[in-house]
């Protein structure tokens, strides 16, 4: 369950490869991307810094997976969360899983980032036509990871 | 002594990155001794402000109890993914 920071960029395609491929039983690859858009609340953003907490945010990241591995049956994950300065169409985040049948693949990905969403320290300063700005967390976060406890 | 690090927006608005206080017993403890130093920091710090607490890398509650040698940090709500 390996859990990755760090402010290069990554290659999707290669890293499912590596997670898949010395285990034959994995019918099931689910994954997602996060990007950068170039609009936010109604204003063009120019790029954005991502800080985080180190220490901390290895520890809430490896505790998220070891919630989803309580719930679903599922053999390795990975989580890969880009720091420092991006532009809008860069890759933020990625999470992937990889399980026998596609249902556990699915949730146990959804699971993963909805609380990545609000458990994870991180956060984005945006750059925007009228200055730098951090975000606020969003409601819809905090709901979309409280479905979970239903 | 206990160090305390200020994240993303609260180390913008407090001017700091970290400092050390020489004691406090628990959490609650801790922000009493920051919020009384008013202004900016009793305002960021108010009760019923958003943010959390976590003591050496985990999150923690105004009960938690602290010792020499801990870090505390305080975190606004986290904006990743």
């Amino acid at each position: 369950m390996p859990v990755r920071i760090q402010t290069a960029d990554f290659d999707i395609s290669a890293e499912i490869a590596a997670l898949r491929k010395t285990n034959p039983k994995i019918g099931a690859v689910a994954s997602f991307v996060g990007v950068v858009r170039d609009m936010n609340e109604g204003d063009a953003v120019a790029g954005m810094f991502l800080e985080h907490y180190p220490g901390m945010t290895e520890h809430a990241l490896q505790n998220i997976i070891t919630d989803a591995h309580a719930r679903w049956d599922f053999f390795d994950s990975l989580i890969i969360h880009r720091v420092g300065q991006l532009a809008p169409l860069d890759q933020i985040v990625f999470v992937a899983v990889t399980s026998a049948h596609r249902g556990e693949a699915f949730d146990a990905c959804h699971f993963i980032m909805d609380f990545l969403k609000t458990n994870a320290p991180f956060w984005k300063r945006e750059s925007t036509p009228t200055g730098e700005r951090w975000l606020d967390a969003r409601v819809t976060d905090d709901a979309a990871a409280a479905r979970w406890k239903q | 002594m206990i160090k305390v690090v200020y994240l993303a927006r609260l180390r913008d608005a407090l001017g700091t990155s970290s400092e050390q206080i020489p004691a406090a017993q628990t959490v609650a403890d801790l922000l009493i001794i920051l919020r009384n130093r008013g202004g900016v920091w009793a305002e960021e710090l108010a009760e019923g402000k958003a943010f959390k607490v976590a003591v050496n890398h985990a999150l923690a509650n105004p009960a938690t109890a602290l010792k020499s040698g801990d870090e505390v940090a305080l975190l606004p709500p986290v904006t990743g993914g």
